[in-house]
């Protein structure tokens, strides 16, 4: 029998995930496991639903992401009801999809990730926060960062309704056309987002490559997966979030197959373990294997890393600029290294805001045609965006009258799940020797996770990024041998 | 003068009551000066032990959002109910049940059943469920138990205020946090939001005809509508007549009907039949065969009007039948 650690965040609130560490009989790690100990059903009971109430219902899976439910469940409407949104009602979609990309990335960066990289991974809890990157950066960039967060969630609730939660989209288009000053608000908008983007790309850099230590960091075996990627990509293969091709690239940077978002259940599959509530997605074209990277393994990864790894590059020339730097220091792509994530959030941050701009200076945004009435009977439809942290499936079957039969979600943390998991048991092996568990292993287990923007709001109800770790050490009595906490 | 202490706290939500907190923006930042945050856990340190010391009503407020589904969230909030002068159910959720509240439409083992064996991407031909005790190679691993059942915050422990919508819009928020601080509460049950109809503050309202008839309802993805005419006249279901006012009508101003998320004004028993009611009182059908037609017209009845209020309704949830006689059931 081994000695155990279960490391629960939030004291043991469920709804939260925990991992479960077992020990050898050495005081090594024998395996570390991450349960999701909650499930919401939101697939059931979207049953008996009417369709066209799905962008709404769905939004609420997660207030953190609610523009990518939204907007995924959207898209399954126009491919539920087989109609096409006019320019101008496609242009709206995306452009509200990248305002929201924006502040997600942001708020990521400056509030959760960036103080890993800003402050450092070695400084003091209390100063690996906001305040700490305040601290470093200056007074200005807080309110800048409170600023365009204001902005641009203003600019999503005069479109939408509200930006918790939008309400604006409909099979065929969105409710309402956009107004030459809403226009005017999103360029303005926009292009504070391009300067903001690019000062916190600048600030990455400086804290990062001007720093040798932290590039060994990122490169360091304790943060590396061999896996395979996914995202989607425009037609000409570059980064794109709001509509497009998947393509799966494999550990050696060979395209494996792409897709599109209809195929999914060819290529897709959802493996299930008894200790977690989380379903894990696999490639099917490889199959499950169990929780192992390589080329022989169907375990794959998706957000701001993978969607680099599988594209030739980026869409708009700041974020084009900001790929190849990212490429010429990590690569040769695919860049295994999960903490690459923050710098790759960092290259999608510029080119949502770049998206942004060109979307906002484009005249036939204004066409008051922007919905195309549903003809057709509904019967099925797939819809696909990449969320802030991956690939995000919706799946509609319905009667003759349009209400739900049947709801399939695959949100973008479950691609990432068994990944995230092989990350945790890495991590927690780099640390544990001889039964000595390091203080440092909370952060460093911590990183491992933050890099990936975990949503367990999605399947749980805990904000991405924020892990109050307890690390209970129990003998195999059960009784508490030590306790590390930080809450 | 010492500040008063207050706690945000949440249960089964989806963080969108969060985000509306930080959506105060710079207000946060006075909001934070006014008061001490004794317990944020999503935003600032925190220990449950420090939530036990303190002593019993010591804390001014606690805000608890998302409805209650597990013990443990249940533990928590008989805990800062204890500890706290006032406890303000925040968000449709606490205060209703809200959209998670529509699991209880179902029992557990049908949505474990949808998640885990009847979802086409599922590949799980040995059959694994989820369990609460589960033997692996190293050892073993427990899981809470899933229980369907969602209920409101006053279902669990008593409230003192209610602060609806989902999320509660921010000049709310801003009000009943300046009213606790100013000691200037309303009494105990109120709901901190105007108590009028959301038409009040509707827009649209100068077009909603004096006499009010609808001939056929419309679902909003098979008409354009119009960005200014009154939805109801437009024959779409808006629920604006039997929902409280405090949004600014914020679904009409995206140019859809308003689905209730800020719940009824005071003396409504249950939401959703008094929502029914107010759209039963436009119908224009004379005789029986005309008014089922436009009865059938609405395709989902509880998804319509119960889609933030099922489990604080007087159903609750599923009726389940005396004897497992599947036909019996009430179909969802």
């Amino acid at each position: 029998m081994s000695d155990a650690i279960v490391i629960d965040p939030l004291t043991r609130l469920e709804g939260h995930g925990k991992i479960h560490i077992f020990l050898d009989t050495d005081g090594g790690v024998d395996r570390a496991y991450l349960q999701i100990p909650e499930l919401r059903g939101f697939e059931k009971f979207a049953q008996g639903r009417r369709a066209e109430d799905m962008p709404q219902i769905t939004s609420r899976i997660c207030g953190v992401c609610p523009m990518a439910h939204h907007m995924a469940a959207t898209k399954a409407l126009d491919a539920l009801y087989q109609v096409e949104p006019p320019p101008a009602g496609r242009k709206i979609r995306e452009l509200l999809y990248n305002a929201f990309m924006v502040e997600d990335h942001a708020l990521h960066f400056f509030f959760l990730g960036g103080p890993d990289f800003i402050v450092g991974p070695d400084a003091p809890r209390q100063k690996r926060n906001i305040l700490g990157v305040v601290d470093a950066v200056g007074l200005e960039v807080g309110k800048e960062v409170i600023g365009v967060r204001k902005q641009l969630r203003d600019l999503v609730a005069a479109v939408a309704g509200k930006a918790v939660h939008p309400v604006f989209g409909l099979p065929g288009g969105v409710s309402r056309s956009l107004s030459s000053e809403v226009r005017q608000e999103a360029a303005a908008a926009a292009a504070r987002a391009v300067d903001f983007a690019q000062f916190a790309l600048g600030a990455f850099r400086e804290a990062v490559l001007g720093n040798p230590g932290y590039v060994e960091l990122i490169s360091s075996e304790a943060y590396t997966h061999r896996t395979y990627y996914m995202g989607l990509v425009d037609g000409a293969n570059k980064v794109t979030f709001y509509d497009g091709t998947l393509r799966v690239v494999g550990p050696e940077g060979k395209e494996l197959l792409t897709f599109t978002g209809r195929d999914y259940l060819d290529h897709v599959a959802e493996h299930v373990e008894p200790w977690t509530y989380m379903k894990f997605c696999f490639l099917k074209d490889i199959g499950w294997t169990g929780f192992a990277d390589g080329a022989g393994s169907g375990v794959y990864s998706v957000a701001p890393l993978a969607r680099l790894n599988v594209a030739d590059g980026m869409a708009t020339p700041r974020a084009q600029e900001a790929y190849e730097e990212f490429v010429t220091t990590l690569g040769p792509k695919p860049v295994h290294y999960t903490l690459a994530n923050h710098w790759a959030r960092i290259v999608e941050l510029v080119y949502a805001a770049e998206r942004m701009a060109e979307l906002a200076g484009d005249p036939e945004i204004t066409d008051p045609q922007v919905r195309a009435l549903p003809t057709a009977l509904p019967r099925e439809g797939v819809g696909v965006v990449e969320a802030p942290r991956g690939t995000l499936f919706h799946h509609y079957q319905t009667d003759e009258r349009g209400l739900v039969t049947a709801a399939n979600l695959i949100v973008a943390t479950q691609n990432n799940a068994a990944r995230i998991a092989l990350s945790v048991d890495k991590a927690a092996r780099a640390l544990i020797r001889n039964g000595q568990v390091g203080d440092g292993l909370l952060n460093q287990v911590e990183m491992a996770f933050r890099a990936y923007d975990p949503c367990f709001g999605c399947a749980t109800q805990s904000l991405p990024g924020h892990m109050p770790l307890i690390v209970e050490i129990r003998d195999p009595d059960g009784a508490l041998v030590r306790e590390i906490r930080r809450d | 003068m010492t500040k008063p202490k207050i706690a945000f706290y949440w249960c089964a939500s989806c963080g969108g009551c969060e985000e509306a907190v930080v959506d105060l923006g710079e207000d946060l930042l006075t909001v934070v000066e006014l008061v001490e945050v004794a317990f944020w856990p999503v935003a600032l340190d925190f220990k449950r032990e420090d939530v036990e010391a303190l002593d019993d009503g010591e804390l001014a407020a606690a805000f608890i959002n998302g409805a209650v589904r597990t013990s443990e969230q249940e533990e928590m909030a008989r805990l800062l109910r204890r500890k706290s002068a006032a406890v303000v159910a925040f968000g449709i959720c606490a205060m209703l049940g809200g959209v998670p509240g529509l699991a209880n439409l179902y029992e557990s083992r049908d949505i474990i059943d949808a998640v885990y064996h009847e979802a086409p991407s599922v590949q799980n031909d040995d059959g694994t469920l989820p369990a609460e005790e589960s033997r692996v190679a190293e050892g073993q691993l427990t899981l809470p138990a899933f229980g369907a059942s969602v209920r409101t915050l006053d279902q669990v422990i008593d409230v003192d205020y209610y602060l609806p919508g989902c999320p509660p819009p921010t000049g709310l928020i801003a009000s009943a946090v300046t009213a606790l601080v100013e000691g200037n509460l309303p009494g105990k049950g109120a709901v901190l939001a105007p108590d009028v109809a959301l038409c009040s503050e509707c827009p649209r309202a100068p077009t909603k005809p004096d006499k009010l008839l609808v001939r056929a309802f419309q679902r909003p993805h098979q008409v354009l509508i119009d960005p200014e005419l009154c939805l109801l006249a437009q024959g779409l279901i808006c629920l604006g007549p039997a929902t409280r006012a405090g949004c600014a009508a914020a679904c009409p101003g995206g140019n859809m009907p308003c689905t209730g998320c800020m719940g009824p004004t005071s003396g409504v028993v249950d939401y959703g039949a008094k929502a029914l009611s107010a759209i039963a009182s436009v119908l224009d059908a004379d005789g029986e065969d005309e008014i089922t037609a436009r009865v059938a017209e609405i395709t989902d009845p509880v998804g319509t009007f119960y889609r933030y209020s099922l489990p604080a309704s007087l159903l609750h949830r599923r009726v389940r039948p005396a004897a497992r006689d599947e036909k019996a059931e009430v179909a969802p």
